[in-house]
């Protein structure tokens, strides 16, 4: 049987991984998925511990519906940001982070 | 969950994680990442969180990566293989990372380790006892069949917590859902010169 302490490494690899992929790549859209990669690693702990730390019995269904909200707000900000990311191409005709510069002194 | 499958999953989702930021082309970071959420939700589904497990495969891998997908298409991208890696960044996100989990390993070392508490039929059956006449609420009386018959009814229970504990912060999260469509269409609308 795997112990929680199995689950919370694994998800703390996966936001590492997130983290080092949203500093390494310049690409935005691969940056978007990267920051989704954290978010997902957030939600393994979640209901790791959900299920780790049952109340009554249960797996604590409270962090299950956080999950449910964070994948939902995960979501909507993706419906956004790949929107902003099509006018930004629209206007700059690049997704490269180095080269979205015009506001650096 | 078996602990092979554990590390299977455990596994097939790292790989992936680590395919993103290593393939060049976005398509295929793209397809890495729902490589990467294919074994999250196995993960999640060996928790005994199957509603979550659905959700993660029907939300992120179904909607969300085709939609990321879609936009690659159509700004039609060219795979960055051009751009010499600067030295810089790769050392920062190194170093950043090795932090994090040498960090992470630390704590880790010094909190007592849990094994998962029992969800078999005897556990499920004493829990039920919780929920017999637990109010006038209709999912009650299903979760209690369903715990005394052996199952875990997880849908029944997020659904009772949504629309009782949380029945604001869903209305809330509908309004932020309702602003996200209206700002993604008007950020996509051409400006009129």
């Amino acid at each position: 049987m795997a112990t929680l302490n199995n689950y919370l490494l694994v998800s703390g690899l996966l936001f590492a991984i997130g983290l080092a992929g949203v500093v390494l790549r310049r690409n935005i859209i691969v940056i978007f998925m990267c920051l989704e990669l954290m978010l997902s690693a957030a939600n393994l702990t979640l209901v790791a511990f959900s299920r780790f730390h049952p109340s009554h019995g249960l797996p604590d269904s409270n962090g299950q519906v956080l999950v449910f909200f964070v994948i939902t707000v995960a979501a909507a900000e993706v419906a956004v940001g790949l929107a902003i990311i099509v006018a930004l191409f629209r206007a700059r005709q690049t997704l490269r982070s180095d080269e979205l510069n015009s506001m650096k002194g | 969950m078996p602990s092979y499958l554990f590390w299977l999953f455990s596994t097939v989702m790292l790989v992936g994680g680590v395919a993103v930021i290593a393939l060049r082309n976005p398509v295929s970071s793209a397809l890495a990442v729902v490589t990467c959420f294919i074994g999250l939700a196995g993960l999640f589904v060996g928790l005994s969180a199957f509603f979550v497990g659905v959700i993660q495969i029907l939300v992120y891998t179904g909607a969300v990566m085709v939609l990321f997908i879609f936009i690659i298409m159509l700004l039609d991208l060219k795979a960055g293989a051009k751009h010499a890696k600067p030295v810089v960044p790769i050392v920062a996100a190194l170093t950043l990372a090795i932090a994090f989990i040498a960090q992470l390993a630390g704590v880790l070392s010094h909190t007592p380790d849990t094994a998962a508490p029992a969800l078999d039929t005897a556990a499920l059956a004493q829990a039920s006892g919780e929920w017999v006449d637990a109010g006038t609420i209709a999912a009650t009386g299903k979760i209690a069949t369903a715990l005394n018959a052996g199952s875990l009814p997880d849908v029944h229970l997020i659904g009772r917590a949504l629309f009782t504990d949380y029945n604001l912060p869903l209305q809330i999260i509908g309004v932020l859902l309702l602003v996200a469509t209206v700002g993604a269409v008007t950020l996509s609308k051409k400006t009129q010169e």
